[in-house]
């Protein structure tokens, strides 16, 4: 095997693609509100680069996505909250200096773990830190009995269910339905101006570049090789001596701090975060957005990401009856007949047309990750049949032999 | 929490809660049972089951309007006619939907997933455009309405009664199908030799069709069912898609009883607690508690020993 290159020559035009599209042609092109629209499918692209190394690569579907995300966004939303509260703008409440909401459900002191998002660099940590334990903790319980497959996702889903009904019924603690709204400003900052939103967007720029080099240094790093792998042959890889449970367990947490940044830079551009951000419904759509971009391909996520949503507010807007249809058609087009969405249609036609034009043959292949045509399914539930082709879950009845 | 009741109050609070949680057993085990069709034994994850449940409610819908306006005299008897329709409409509907979409994606479990749910949007939408946004309600025929007091303290509706006379009889029937008939036996040794199933010379995309369709139709008659209780919407179907996967898993994929014993020990969970905590809460202790569960035990309540 020739030794890999962090990127070759195609990826890194593929970067900078992609990075003058958001950094220099968006903004150009879009006036201050449909940037600001812009900036928030990009924070879904957070979630769908994460979604490309878990499920991509590592044969993991999280249908929780969407909790890390919400789970992100209200540590900020928290913060922004608190600063929002002050004794002074608060004056009309029965306590003043406590969140609107929690007057409202007569709460008369600051909940104890809210005290902490007083501190800016608290939050941040937690902005990371609050989703990538809850992704240890499940990944650590689930991954290490070797649950997998359609299992973990049903269980994700699940967890997405369980956040979504808590949150709403803490109204007391959490904003209940509305969610936590009206936050103002960050630091003394006022993130409500145009001119914060365009200086968010590019913030948020940065950051999902930094987010995509460090999704790309794991795809072309020992870990990333192993992942893939583990989701076609997991048992060869056990038995090569390689511990599954924690490599699974790492690349969710990594999808999780990633959707909980995405989560934080949503809040701050949008403004507010709420329950309906977090439960199924969202944690699905998040993978639509990777699926349809391709699920092996983090630049194809991004895409995705943008695609998906903008077409979503353009028919929403234009034909609210023909949205779900699209979105329904769209989905089931994708899986059935491309599996490796946007960025395999890209390899399939466009790639080797333009090989072609600049006459560089055959093209080097060495590091490509090679999508099998038709995925292996990851290991099933806890009960692995091995000659079943047809199903991973483990059938009934007797023993095969 | 126990104080402020005497003992017979308390008595009757858990009789109570107890009938209410067999109802909510009753909606769990119409649902679960087509989903451990499809799912246990043909490891299809259809998302969309909650929108063939919600097919068998509207059409009973339409059933009981139709009765109500051309044949009066003969509407106390409209649920009977209407439940078998759901069963056929939901069943059919099924089958095409194995025909199109899901026959290509029997190796790939997980993306059965993503292009169901595919599926359910779009099957929204229609619902949505045909029947309208708001919920529809049917009309119950007199004789279901009304409630049996068993004691002065404790009550019955008759209507909870039937569903739960219904869930039996369709679980018996479930369990005859697939244990005690020549189909059954072709849908088992399918599932659990596919290729030794075909060389003995069952037809098993045939099978395949026949399994997918009856585990729908099994869901159209849980929603004809549902809507005895509780009125329809297009997105009524996915309130419970979860815990209907839930209750699945954790009774053991496989196994048709597990199902049923899971569906018992969840609704009856869920029922007892929410008189004491709020509604919301008592579900999230419930999924908790299962969650957690799953997690120590991930085979769930009753499972198949299988070598590996």
């Amino acid at each position: 095997m020739t030794r890999t290159r962090f990127m070759r020559l195609d990826e890194w035009i593929g970067f900078a693609i992609l990075a003058l599209v958001i950094f220099v042609l968006l903004p150009a092109a879009l006036d201050d509100f449909r940037l600001n629209l812009f900036g928030k499918y990009l924070t879904y692209a957070f979630v769908a680069i994460g979604l490309v190394l878990c499920w991509g690569a590592g044969g993991i579907l999280s249908l929780g996505q969407g909790v890390f995300f919400g789970l992100g966004g209200y540590c900020m939303a928290m913060f922004l909250k608190l600063e929002a509260s002050t004794p002074e703008n608060t004056a009309i409440q029965s306590t003043p200096g406590i969140p609107d909401f929690m007057d409202w459900n007569q709460l008369t002191a600051l909940p104890a773990w809210w005290e902490p998002f007083y501190s800016l660099p608290f939050t941040l940590l937690a902005v990371i830190m609050v989703p990538v334990l809850l992704a240890g903790f499940i990944g650590f319980a689930m991954f290490s009995r070797r649950v997998g497959g359609v299992y973990f996702a049903i269980i994700t889903q699940a967890i997405a269910a369980i956040m979504t009904i808590l949150i709403i019924g803490q109204q007391g603690f959490t904003g209940g339905v509305n969610g936590i709204t009206d936050l103002r400003t960050l630091h003394g900052w006022d993130i409500r101006t145009n001119e914060a939103k365009t200086t968010l967007y590019f913030v948020n720029g940065v950051l999902l570049f930094a987010c995509l080099f460090i999704a790309q240094y794991i795809r072309k790093s020992k870990l990333g090789r192993v992942l893939i792998a583990m989701r076609d042959q997991e048992d060869r890889v056990r038995f090569s001596g390689y511990d599954v449970a924690n490599f699974k367990v790492f690349i969710f947490c990594v999808g999780a701090a990633m959707a909980g940044m995405g989560g934080a830079m949503f809040t701050l551009q949008v403004g507010f975060m709420s329950p309906t951000l977090v439960g199924i419904v969202p944690s699905i759509e998040m993978v639509i957005f990777c699926a349809v971009g391709g699920r092996l391909s983090i630049l194809g996520a991004v895409y995705g990401a943008l695609l998906v949503n903008w077409s979503k507010t353009v028919l929403s807007e234009s034909f609210p009856e023909l949205w779900l249809f699209g979105l329904g058609g769209l989905f089931i087009a994708v899986v059935m007949f491309f599996p490796n969405g946007l960025a395999g249609i890209y390899n399939d036609y466009v790639e080797p047309h333009i090989k072609a034009l600049f006459g560089r043959g055959k093209p080097e292949r060495s590091d490509e990750v090679a999508a099998p045509a038709v995925e292996t399914p990851p290991s099933g539930g806890p009960a692995q049949p091995t000659a079943r082709p047809a199903a991973q879950i483990p059938p009934a009845g007797t023993p095969a032999q | 929490m126990f104080a402020d009741y005497s003992m017979s109050e308390l008595g009757a609070i858990f009789a109570m809660q107890g009938f209410a949680g067999l109802i909510l057993f009753s909606v769990f085990v119409l649902m679960a049972l087509g989903l451990a069709i499809i799912f246990g034994q043909m490891g299809v994850i259809n998302m969309a089951h909650g929108e063939f449940m919600i097919l068998g409610a509207y059409v009973t819908y339409l059933i009981s309007n139709l009765f109500a306006d051309y044949m009066p005299a003969l509407f106390s008897g409209y649920f009977f006619l209407a439940m078998i329709l759901a069963f056929i409409a939901a069943g059919l509907l099924g089958m095409i939907v194995e025909w199109l979409m899901i026959r290509h994606l029997y190796k790939r479990p997980l993306d059965t997933l993503l292009a169901t749910w595919g599926l359910s949007l779009i099957l929204q939408q229609v619902y949505r455009s045909v029947f309208g946004a708001r919920e529809v309600g049917v009309t119950i025929p007199d004789w279901m309405m009304g409630s049996v007091y068993l004691t002065d303290l404790v009550e019955v509706p008759i209507n909870g009664i039937f569903v739960m006379v219904l869930a039996l009889t369709i679980s018996l029937a479930v369990y005859f199908m697939m244990f005690r008939s020549s189909w059954g036996r072709q849908v088992r040794a399918v599932t659990q030799n596919r290729v030794m199933a075909g060389a003995v010379g069952i037809d098993t995309g045939w099978t395949d069709r026949m399994t997918f369709g009856i585990g729908c139709g099994v869901a159209g008659v849980a929603g004809a069912a549902f809507t005895m209780i509780g009125s329809t919407g297009p997105t009524s179907g996915q309130l419970y898609i979860v815990d209907t996967f839930l209750v699945v898993v954790f009774g053991g994929a496989a196994s048709l009883l597990g199902t049923i014993a899971s569906a018992f020990t969840i609704s009856q969970a869920q029922s007892i607690m929410e008189f004491f905590l709020s509604g919301s809460m008592a579900k999230v202790l419930t999924l908790l508690v299962v969650v957690g569960i799953l997690m120590i035990r991930p085979q769930g309540l009753f499972s198949l020993k299988l070598r590996k």
